[in-house]
């Protein structure tokens, strides 16, 4: 079962850091948000492989909303 | 005195720029992003223009389009603010070449004191101490490794260019220092466009006190006395206050000295602060110069009883600095809040959201600028920002208790609110006995 990386803030996608199949370690930065001029790592719950980034850079995402896919 | 002024900037400061202006018969100009449609600033204005869409590369950091308004408008000056395009040499000399003065230093000052290697370097020549470092970048990890392990652990790596507390990574050991490396030489290229990187020893439990000066274009330089700005998270400031409490007259005395040496070692014309850490032991080390007004400039104000940002046109203008260093006395104590959207109970996370409601502080001692109003949107784009409040007192007892009856009054509903922190601060002993070092937020002393 993918497990959903979520937003825990509202910001733009500064940047991207990890693609389909990159495996991940609990509290590896998946994308890095931008918001009120600061950096903030989205990072991965838990150890897996990533499956799917859903955010773009540049693209607005809200807090909660979805942005990578983790199994 | 110009007649038109352009203010390239928004919220709580473009508001006092443009009081400024009022208060000198200057038509004030405002530009605006489409996120910022219906801000006070904007309604502040005499002439308000629209310049782009929310992101800040679009807008308030958009030269040309920046320029191309300021010459439709007539405009014969550009305060550019803090943060934006305030330190960015490249506009202060495309002012200059469009016919409209930049209010600030001269460019090639902002490039010096940018760059913050030669900075240093430069700052060495003229007497002023600086913290133990680099003595010019380090290219990689091994070169940072053998600095680190000269000057001593712990270290604090910087962006070469630029600061304002930007990209800096703290390591406590060459196992740190590798993981912070490739991070921070990453960030210093986002935000600078330049990876390189220097080094400095982390001085544990040190005073971030800093000095005004401000010169003229006659070659007079004074100083308008320090601030203790010790109470930051993330290295960017909460709390500001002078004069600083417990700093020893001796201390005070070769500190303004320092700070008026190295500033007229660069030449240096209009509002400017002159950054240091002093250690435990009294010593002082030179960090940074920000070459423009300062958040924190109405601390000074209300302190010293003068008014920087007139000062600030008056000298772009050509006028000479109507001040004498004698008579620049810190005739009472002042301290500032800065009251951002963010949660304290969450590291200080940012909190945008719309401001439902908002109720501002007022009275005796209390001097409040604030940017938003109830109804605006508080966006990501920009710096977290919502006001200020500053209390004055005949000395700091009288202006701790003013400022904790004005936090008490002031109410923001809509977003989190760096409020409960600093309420939690000033009711602090720590605090109250003016026993500070920039680690205490981090350490978690205000925290319930």
């Amino acid at each position: 079962m993918p497990e959903e990386v979520k937003a825990h803030i509202t910001g733009v996608v500064f940047q991207v850091l990890t693609k389909p199949g990159d495996q991940v370690r609990a509290g590896d930065p998946i994308i890095v948000l931008e918001s009120m001029k600061m950096e903030i790592p989205v990072e991965a719950p838990r150890a897996g492989t990533v499956t799917e980034v859903t955010a773009k850079e540049g693209e607005t995402v809200q807090e909660g909303d979805t942005v990578a896919l983790l199994e | 005195m110009f007649k038109t002024v352009l203010v390239a900037n928004r919220g709580e400061i473009a508001r006092r720029v443009l009081r400024a202006c009022r208060a000198l018969g200057v038509r004030g100009v405002a530009v605006y992003s489409e996120a910022d449609a219906g801000w006070p600033h904007v309604k502040d204005a005499d002439e308000a223009v629209r310049i782009g869409p929310a992101p800040a590369r679009e807008s308030y950091l958009n030269i040309e389009r920046i320029l191309e308004v300021a010459r439709v408008a007539r405009a014969e000056a550009i305060h550019p603010g803090y943060g934006f395009l305030s330190e960015n040499w490249q506009f202060a000399r495309a002012c200059g070449e469009t016919g409209a003065a930049f209010i600030g230093p001269p460019w090639t000052v902002i490039k010096q004191m940018g760059e913050k290697i030669a900075a240093r370097r430069l700052m060495v020549g003229a007497g002023v101490p600086v913290v133990p470092g680099s003595e010019g970048p380090v290219g990689d990890l091994e070169a940072a490794q053998r600095t680190a392990g000269a000057v001593g652990f712990p270290i604090m790596l910087k962006a070469a260019g630029g600061g304002g507390g930007i990209g800096m990574a703290r390591a406590v050991d060459p196992a740190q220092l590798a993981q912070a490396f490739p991070t921070a030489q990453r960030r210093a290229h986002a935000a600078f466009g330049v990876a390189d990187l220097y080094l400095e020893r982390y001085l544990e439990e040190a005073r971030h006190i800093e000095v005004q000066v401000f010169g003229d274009h006659d070659g007079t330089l004074v100083h308008l006395h320090e601030r203790e700005c010790s109470i930051q998270r993330r290295h960017q400031k909460l709390i500001e206050e002078s004069p600083a409490p417990g700093l020893p007259p001796e201390v005070k005395r070769r500190l303004v000295d320092a700070a008026v040496r190295g500033a007229r070692a660069v030449g240096y014309v209009n509002a400017g602060t002159m950054e240091f850490l002093v250690d435990p032991a009294g010593g002082f080390h030179f960090l940074e110069m920000n070459t423009r007004l300062q958040v924190e400039h109405p601390v000074t104000e209300e302190v010293t009883g003068l008014d920087l940002v007139q000062a600030q046109l008056r000298v772009a203008a050509g006028e000479a600095l109507p001040w004498k260093q004698a008579e620049i006395l810190q005739r009472r104590a002042a301290i500032e809040c800065r009251i951002y959207a963010e949660d304290p109970d969450r590291n200080f996370m940012p909190s945008p959201g719309t401001i439902s409601a908002l109720r501002l502080p007022e009275g005796e001692g209390i001097r409040v600028e604030c940017g938003v109003a109830e109804g605006v949107t508080v966006s990501v784009h920009y710096d977290p920002l919502l006001a200020k409040v500053i209390a004055w007192g005949q000395d700091r007892d009288e202006a701790l208790e003013r400022m904790q009856r004005a936090l008490s009054e002031f109410s923001v509903e809509g977003v989190k609110t760096t409020l409960p922190f600093h309420r939690a601060v000033l009711s602090s002993e720590l605090f109250k006995r003016g026993q500070v070092h920039t680690q205490l937020v981090e350490q978690g002393a205000f925290n319930a």
